[in-house]
């Protein structure tokens, strides 16, 4: 670090994690919090940003997203994704491990966290494998990926079918206190599936996956929790009944919590209409009821965190036949406008709540030593602007990835500034 | 190019009900031509038709390159084996590639849902489904509208029930809309795991019991079973679904009035439906086949219009 | 009209030396009512029922790209073999020719009549094919803007022909 020091000036300062809520200055010296509210002067060593009508907060985590490194660099790598995370808001992502090959040992955690460092974006954290290969069946060495970096462990991408597999891990890792994530599908209700069971997948004629196939495996995978006293988060939530049974789960003081992304809690399944591939998603969106479930869960918190399961995908990946195209979109560069414009300009949600599930509640879950103002903490601030107006468009995504269904749609909200350890790595327009 | 049916045919649930009359209303005197010793008439000479069968389909490939030989088309039959298809070509290239040879209309028969809608978004050319997936089939629903029609008149307040494996079916599908807006009532039997699961908001009757299904209809559509079904798990076995579900001389002989019986082909005798139903003598089994030419006859002729523009320019003179 | 009618009748029996092998086809939708009154005159005169058939030339138009499909496609009826017949053609306006041009490729189609002729009820020129009416009812001479349409009580609720000039409402 040079001698400089950065000032954050005239912003509100907003850190739920020390109920802090204030206009005020913000000093960054050697990459760390070095004082926080009311007004702070300038010395020659400072470089001053103006902040005005903007929040400064702690950085934004987003706990789930896909990289594609190693394995399919054609579609993403951990540079382009830590800069598009960068460009979102987020100073620290972490990397679900259904790359090619799969990231379920020491070397492949060790790797990520090397490219990461050599992009000099956001900080990307891998997530280790459950299982030997996502195979389902042994486990991998939690322990040594641990050691090598790993802050979870997960078979996203796939769901863990065998409860005796889950119920292990929920054991083991309790060693390394680290969560474990699931994807949860049912694989034989949702075998083929290609969106929301209903009256619109009915009339397109196109298999349905029902809400049950996630939410038996929600409530398996809490009774597992329960039983073994680990710590399960529940990925990507779809449902209003999964929603009850997190409930029902967290009313028991049972480990449980689980995290939602930005487009189940914008679309429903209508937006299938069409036969729109940007609109096929796993698990699918649902219906308006159920999205009116997973806004008021992030509002109450019985939903921890949202998080956006970024899954970039090839250009061309995605002009097919709806049945053969391939789950998913990108999220990172819109995830922070969604919620601005759908749950905290309509009074869902505040502020405060934002920061919370996107910064806060994230870095508790996962161990992160981040997602706080604290002094002395490293200087991991996000400054976003919840006024700023601007158009989706896809072409100017520092994501290799295009696939979104929120192409042209208006949004207000974006960051202005992304500090990592002191370091700005994103300003807005350049 | 829009024509009084827009520039493609994808589906029944989209148009409206003058809509399906009018193509009703066109496959008359289609009908008519086909009884003529020259069975041809020049209407599309010089258009180039593509039929594009993506899925093996004896009858519905013919039926429509009858059609078009009969309006004097230029056609060309692209089946998947051979093709570049089989060579793991997209369906977007091979839309491109047909854009690039300049063709007036595409037939389409994609095993998946939604592959004729992806195909029009890309192309200029008209293009109708003949069957995509689990979606429509809307040319044999019109062609089964048609041939309750020959039999009704108005279809209005008539009971129609469709017996089978709904939720796999395209035909199924295109009839409920096709019915429901000429202002059939609609009903479905089979086994509830043949059904799908938002059947209810279709608004048709449901039966789950065919005794039932055959008190209450004045005509039966009795769906094809696909016999990878039963290896699906979604019915025990051919032998109980017949014993269940089956349309049965037994069976009709109950009913109190005589029952019309259709079906789109090809038949499994003995599984949905019984030898001396099918040949029996209210079933207009053949009579769809004709029509079904004289329907994809009607859809080809009216989607082939064109500019509305000189349409208006051409009314000048006074010959009408 | 009537009198037209019916002296076009008259031309139509000299034109084919007696009623004998001959066959009145309309052209659909007016021609079709003028065969039948013209067929209806020759029974009063003659007592003899002439065949009569009714074309609809739609699908052998050579507009379809230009002017789209008609909205309905009306019927044909030939129920006689024309091979060896006398075939008369009626129809009401001869503008273009087109219409006479698709009608006559239809015939063909149907089978091999020793001869083809021509009756319209108003000839108003402006030909582009070389056709012409061998029995005419009237000559009118218009500008091609205008229209010329004809009105048959069994359609138009009351006979006669009406000239709309250009701009004017028919």
């Amino acid at each position: 670090m040079s001698g400089r020091r950065t000032l954050l000036r005239g912003g509100t300062l907003l850190d739920p994690s020390q109920s802090l809520q204030e206009r005020g200055d913000l000093l960054i010296a050697d990459g760390t919090i070095a004082r926080a509210g009311g007004s702070i002067e300038a010395d020659e060593h400072t470089d001053v940003l103006d902040c005005t009508g903007t929040l400064v907060c702690p950085g934004f985590i987003d706990v789930h997203c896909h990289l594609r490194e190693p394995g399919r660099e054609d579609v993403e790598t951990i540079a382009t994704g830590a800069r598009a995370a960068a460009a979102g808001g987020f100073t620290a992502v972490c990397a679900m491990p259904n790359t090619e090959p799969v990231t379920d040992n020491q070397a492949a955690v060790g790797f990520i966290i090397r490219q990461a460092l050599r992009a000099g974006a956001a900080r990307v954290h891998p997530i280790g494998a459950i299982s030997v290969g996502q195979r389902g069946e042994a486990l991998a060495e939690f322990g040594e990926m641990v050691g090598a970096g790993a802050v979870a462990v997960s078979d996203d991408g796939r769901p863990v079918a065998s409860a005796h597999l889950l119920r292990t891990a929920l054991e083991y890792a309790q060693a390394f206190d680290i969560p474990v994530i699931d994807h949860c599908e049912e694989p034989t209700l949702a075998r083929g599936g290609a969106m929301n069971e209903g009256v619109v997948s009915a009339r397109l004629g196109l298999t349905g996956i029902p809400s049950e196939a996630e939410e038996i495996m929600v409530i398996r995978d809490i009774l597992l929790a329960r039983r073994t006293g680990g710590h399960v988060h529940l990925a990507h939530m779809s449902t209003r009944g999964s929603v009850e049974l997190i409930r029902w789960g967290k009313d028991r003081g049972i480990r449980v919590t689980a995290e939602v992304t930005p487009h189940h809690l914008t679309l429903t399944e209508d937006a299938c209409e069409g036969y729109d591939t940007h609109a096929k998603m796993n698990p699918p969106l649902r219906t308006a009821d159920d999205v009116a479930a997973l806004r008021e869960a992030v509002a109450d918190g019985t939903i921890d965190l949202i998080a956006t399961d970024h899954a970039p995908h090839h250009y061309d990946a995605k002009e097919r036949e709806f049945a053969d195209a391939p789950f998913g979109i990108v999220g990172l560069e819109t995830a922070l406008a969604l919620v601005v414009t759908e749950l905290v300009k309509p009074g869902l949600i505040d502020f405060s709540t934002l920061v919370d599930r996107m910064a806060c509640r994230p870095a508790a879950l996962f161990h992160l030593p981040a997602g706080t103002l604290a002094l002395g903490r490293a200087a991991d601030v996000t400054v976003f602007d919840p006024a700023h107006e601007w158009t989706v468009e896809p072409d100017r995504f520092l994501s290799k990835g295009r696939n979104t269904p929120y192409a042209g749609r208006r949004l207000s909200g974006r960051a202005v500034y992304t500090i990592i350890g002191g370091k700005i790595v994103h300003r807005v327009g350049g | 190019m829009t024509s009084a049916l827009g520039k493609d045919l994808l589906g029944l649930e989209p148009l409206t009900p003058d809509q399906i009359r009018l193509i009703l209303d066109t496959a008359e005197p289609f009908k008519e031509i086909s009884e003529r010793a020259i069975k041809k008439v020049p209407a599309l000479r010089g258009q180039t038709i593509v039929n594009l069968f993506f899925e093996a389909s004896t009858r519905t490939r013919i039926s429509f390159e009858f059609a078009e030989k009969r309006l004097s088309a230029d056609t060309v039959n692209v089946a998947s084996t051979g093709s570049s298809v089989q060579k793991g070509e997209t369906l977007v290239d091979t839309a491109r590639n047909l854009e690039a040879m300049r063709i007036d209309m595409v037939v389409i028969r994609h095993g998946a849902s939604g592959a004729a809608r992806f195909l029009a978004d890309r192309i200029e050319s008209n293009v109708i489904n003949a069957g995509d997936g689990t979606h429509e089939h809307p040319t044999q629903g019109l062609l089964d509208l048609l041939t309750l029609r020959d039999h009704f008149g108005d279809l209005t307040g008539r009971r129609v029930c469709i017996v089978g494996d709904v939720l796999h079916s395209r035909v199924a599908r295109s009839n409920i809309w096709g019915l429901k807006k000429m202002g059939a009532e609609v009903a479905v039997c089979g086994p509830r795991s043949l059904l799908p699961w938002a059947i209810g908001e279709f608004g048709v009757t449901v039966f789950s019991r065919v005794e039932a299904a055959i008190e209450w209809a004045e005509a039966l559509n009795i769906l094809r079973l696909q016999l990878e079904r039963m290896t699906a798990g979604y019915i025990p076995s051919l032998r109980e679904y017949n014993r269940v579900f089956g349309i049965t001389r037994e069976r009709l002989d109950r009913a109190p009035r005589d029952i019309l019986i259709l079906h789109p082909g090809p038949m499994n005798r003995g599984v949905e439906i019984d030898s001396d139903v099918a040949d029996g003598p209210h079933s207009v089994i053949l009579h769809q086949v004709t029509n079904g030419v004289a329907i994809r006859m009607a859809v080809l002729y009216l989607l082939a219009g064109g500019r509305p523009e000189l349409a208006e320019a051409a009314k000048g003179g006074s010959e009408r | 009209m009537d009198r037209t009618l019916r002296r076009m009748a008259d031309e139509i029996v000299e034109l084919n030396d007696g009623i004998d092998n001959l066959i009145i086809v309309g052209i659909q939708r007016r021609g079709v009512q003028l065969a039948e009154r013209i067929a209806a005159t020759i029974k009063a005169r003659d007592d003899a029922d002439v065949p009569r058939g009714a074309l609809d030339i739609t699908l052998y138009r050579d507009d379809l790209q230009t002017v789209g499909p008609r909205p309905v496609v009306g019927s044909t009826t030939l129920p006689w073999d024309l091979t060896g017949k006398c075939v008369v053609i009626v129809d009401d306006v001869l503008y273009t020719g087109r219409t006479v041009r698709a009608a006559l490729d239809e015939l063909a189609d149907f089978g091999r009549p020793a001869r083809i002729a021509l009756a319209v009820l108003v000839d108003r020129g402006g030909r582009e094919l070389p056709i012409h009416a061998d029995v005419v009812g009237k000559r009118i001479d218009v500008a091609p803007t205008d229209r010329v349409d004809v009105l048959v009580e069994e359609i138009d609720g009351r006979d006669g022909v009406v000239i709309a000039r250009r701009g004017e409402s028919a």
